[in-house]
């Protein structure tokens, strides 16, 4: 034994004696996780928060929350004498004195896009391969959460250097607290400490945005994780991979090596942008004043699909019995986010409901294979893109010389009508990649060689696929849809026949499919030849 | 049906196949080498870093092409952080690629479901920890408590009562009077008719009371006003609101009745005002009836006058709320 290793023996002795962790260590460290692109969204997120925390935790030591109001003197000559907030006046500071300041705000503002963009896209990656079906379904739900919460602290991250930009925000913020019916303005005064703008409500979103929601963020990060250690990673299907195994590398230490690289390659990323990208340049917005407002008020991209549905609200408004109910703020600002929140949350456990299916799921689908879940994600992803689109509908107008009511009509009519479209195209187009993998199957691949046979017949050579190709296009299950009895033996309708009968109709879309090929009609067609 | 065919069968996992530098020192070698050359290059990252950050004064800036002007020191500071981070990585990523083991292993997985005795003995230890505290038999312990708790619930809700004041009337009142009189943004000097052209369009504020020296944004948030001078003849009003502007001027809340963004774009040939929060479109010559977007009201006009010397007034308080919609509003 050499030296070192006696040292390393001593304090990993040293600790198990307390805590008795080398029996947990070992088999963790041994821990398989299955290997796939598309499986290292989750960490972007996980490497973000990280980097978020740190550049964070920077600027606060610089930035101070404080809406009393000073003349700027510091090193922007073009705001030179201006009254503003001393937020706003630090985050100037900690822009153009501060050594680094700018990279790390740059840095913070770009990882928290980074960290949106990879909570979105690996949503979409467990939606579309069923990775949320059971046992999975609190994670799925966590997710949920953890977005909800990532788009109110990015909201308050960037009203937080209160320009004139983030307090057009704010102020929009405050009209949507204001339309709640009957507790609508008093709800404003005290989340304000009084009118609007007030002294108040900076500092107090600060709390929230450094303390409360980092401290859920964490809390809620952790248990994820811990519920994928614990249940192990879903896989792809392929060769040799069934729901009772999972294959991959080991934690230690091809895991260490790739998710540690990975950190500083996403960390890396970040500060490359945060150097050569300007964004959100307070600088050039000005101080908050709700007298003005600049040409083109944008919010940040995760929030732009609420404000391009704000957009396009109709204006509608009720005044009954001396009150006032804002349609045009209530049903796009809070109603419809809300319904489309909570589905998003309880879909794992309505299609499981319209399904039947309560089975364990640890063998992901490929997207085709599912193509009702398939073509509901397209739509949802439809109607959230038009909504989107028109966040950014005066952008695009002047961009592409169109006008405003043509970009809100096109929005108006596409949000009820493309995601069905969406919906229909989406499905035909699973179908007929079921139907192209049965042919790959079947009749292999296209060589591109033609023959020339005796009787003068040109035919396209085929090309058998491999055993492992023709596994993995056709592992995984075609369920039948459910029956449901609606009547029971005496012919008369049962308490449930409602119920059921939807459940069988949603069942039967769900089941639709191409049946996939068989070894048994492989080796029909090999007697033909 | 398909169950009766005969499906494909699972070919198990492929066979393992080695890459180069397994089976040949030297491109393990070779890969050693690349990963030291990696690792470098993010030490050489940070030197850059700590040079920037020591030896570059902040107030140079060069302009480089698709970026624009940038902050040398900024700009260095980032590039060397970037490749110091980025290169730690890349070295970790590709020793693991090329040096650590890459065959795939099979592990089991467990069933979750604890089996049947476990639950039945937990729902056995749930009912007897349940009945040795009584909680069946002794109703008034468990109504109490619950009132206890439920109670208990009130003490936040009712501790947080003192974050803001009650609005009051506040939301339905703004600064100006009869007989305010509108002055400059920025600048507060009255204004007389002759000082806007027709077509022109300023914003103004009511004039400071006596002993205040400057307006506050909540203040501004309320009394912000848009003056737009037509030709009479233009307007297309009704008795009543014609009497409330002076000769060709009209005068409407700049706060937008929808969201409370400032409703600052007027564009002079259409004579609409347009909100670029959320394109709520106004037309001034018909007291900013709303004709596009989602406004459900038009912005509140503010009947104006002259005092005796020219100068623009008010000639009434607003006759409703300015700004966005609330539950109290009565119409």
């Amino acid at each position: 034994m050499t030296a070192r290793e006696r040292v390393a023996g001593n304090v990993a002795g040293f600790v198990d004696d307390r805590t008795g962790a080398a029996k947990y260590l070992k088999k963790s460290l041994s821990k398989v996780f299955p290997d796939h692109w598309s499986f290292l969204l989750g960490e972007i997120c996980l490497y973000s928060f990280i980097i978020l925390l740190a550049s964070g935790t920077f600027l606060t030591f610089w930035f101070d929350p404080s809406m009393r109001e000073v003349v700027y003197d510091g090193a922007y000559v073009p705001l030179q004498g201006v009254e503003m907030s001393a937020a706003y006046a630090s985050a100037l500071d900690i822009s153009f004195e501060v050594r680094g300041g700018l990279l790390m705000r740059q840095i913070h503002h770009w990882a928290a896009l980074i960290f949106m963009v990879g909570i979105v896209v690996h949503l979409l990656r467990v939606y579309f391969t069923g990775a949320f079906r059971k046992p999975r379904e609190f994670n799925w739900v966590i997710g949920v959460g953890l977005l909800t919460l990532g788009i109110v602290e990015g909201f308050l991250g960037y009203s937080l250097p209160d320009d004139l930009l983030s307090g057009t925000g704010i102020r929009i913020a405050e009209a949507i607290i204001q339309a709640l019916p009957v507790v609508g303005s008093y709800l404003s005064y005290f989340a304000f400490g009084g009118a609007f703008p007030g002294i108040a409500f900076i500092p107090r979103i600060y709390t929230v945005h450094v303390l409360l929601l980092p401290g859920i963020f964490l809390a809620l990060i952790t248990v994820h994780l811990m519920l994928v250690w614990y249940q192990k990673h879903t896989q792809f299907p392929g060769p040799g991979r069934t729901e009772k195994n999972v294959v991959g590398y080991p934690l230690m230490p091809v895991y260490m090596a790739k998710a540690g690289g990975f950190f500083f390659i996403v960390f890396g990323v970040t500060a490359f942008l945060g150097a050569v990208a300007s964004i959100n340049p307070i600088w050039l917005y000005g101080p908050y004043t709700p007298g003005q407002i600049s040409a083109g008020s944008q919010p940040d991209w995760y929030m732009g699909w609420l404000d391009g549905l704000v957009r396009m609200a109709p204006p509608l408004e009720s005044y009954i019995f001396g009150y006032t109910i804002s349609w045009n703020i209530l049903i796009p600002g809070l109603i419809l986010p809300g319904i489309m929140f909570t589905l998003l949350a309880l879909y794992p456990f309505i299609e499981s409901w319209a399904t039947g299916d309560k089975r364990e799921h640890h063998l992901l689908d490929r997207p085709r294979n599912a193509p009702n879940r398939t073509a509901l994600g397209a739509m949802a992803l439809t109607f959230t893109l038009v909504s989107l689109i028109n966040g950014g509908n005066d952008i695009i107008a002047t961009t592409f010389d169109l006008t405003i009511n043509q970009m809100m009509w096109f929005a108006r009519i596409g949000v009820i009508v493309l995601p069905p479209i969406a919906f229909v195209v989406t499905k035909r187009i699973c179908l007929s990649l079921q139907r192209a993998d049965r042919e790959l199957v079947l009749h292999g691949r296209e060589t591109g060689r033609l023959v020339r046979l005796p009787h003068g017949e040109f035919v396209e050579v085929h090309e058998p696929i491999s055993a492992e190709k023709a596994w993995t296009l056709t592992s995984h299950e075609q369920l039948a849809p459910l029956e449901l009895p609606e009547f029971d033996q005496a012919g008369v309708r049962r308490p449930a026949a409602i119920r059921n009968k939807i459940r069988n109709r949603i069942s039967r879309a769900h089941a639709v499919a191409v049946p996939k090929a068989t070894e048994t009609e492989r080796k029909e067609l090999e007697g033909h030849h | 049906m398909s169950n009766q065919l005969e499906p494909i069968k699972d070919p198990g996992l492929p066979a393992h196949v080695h890459r180069r530098a397994d089976l040949d020192e030297k491109y393990a070698k070779r890969a050693e080498t690349q990963v030291a050359i990696l690792f470098l290059l993010s030490a050489l990252g940070t030197v850059l870093l700590i040079v920037s950050y020591v030896f570059i004064p902040q107030d140079i800036f060069v302009f480089i092409p698709v970026m624009g002007e940038q902050n040398v020191h900024q700009l260095l500071l980032g590039l060397g952080m970037a490749i110091a981070l980025f290169f730690i990585g890349a070295g970790l990523i590709h020793w693991a690629k090329n040096l650590m083991p890459d065959e795939e292993v099979i592990a089991q997985r467990h069933e979750f479901r604890s089996n049947d005795e476990d639950r039945a003995e937990f729902v056995k230890t749930v009912k007897a920890g349940a009945s040795t505290a009584g909680l069946g038999r002794r109703p008034l312990i468990k109504r109490t408590m619950g009132l206890a708790l439920g109670l208990s619930g009130i003490t936040p809700i009712l501790l947080l009562r003192d974050l803001g004041p009650l609005p009051g009337d506040e939301l339905t009142k703004t600064s100006w009077k009869t007989g305010t009189y509108l002055v400059t943004d920025p600048g507060d000097r009255r204004i007389k008719a002759s000082d806007l052209e027709v077509g022109a369009v300023a914003q103004v504020l009511p004039e400071l009371a006596e002993g205040k020296d400057h307006h506050s944004l909540n203040d501004i948030a309320k009394d912000a006003l848009l003056l737009i001078r037509l030709r009479p003849e233009e307007f297309n009003l009704d008795a009543e609101r014609l009497s409330w502007t002076h000769e060709g001027i009209i005068a409407f809340s700049k706060i937008c009745s929808h969201m409370g963004c400032a409703v600052a774009l007027y564009e002079q040939t259409t004579k609409h005002l347009l909100c670029p929060c959320h394109q709520s479109t106004f037309d001034v010559t018909r007291a900013a009836k709303v004709i596009f977007g989602p406004a459900a009201r038009p912005l509140p006009q503010l009947a104006i006058t002259v005092d005796e010397e020219g100068y623009l007034i008010a000639q009434a308080p607003f006759n409703e709320p300015v700004g966005p919609s609330f539950w109290e509003r009565s119409s």
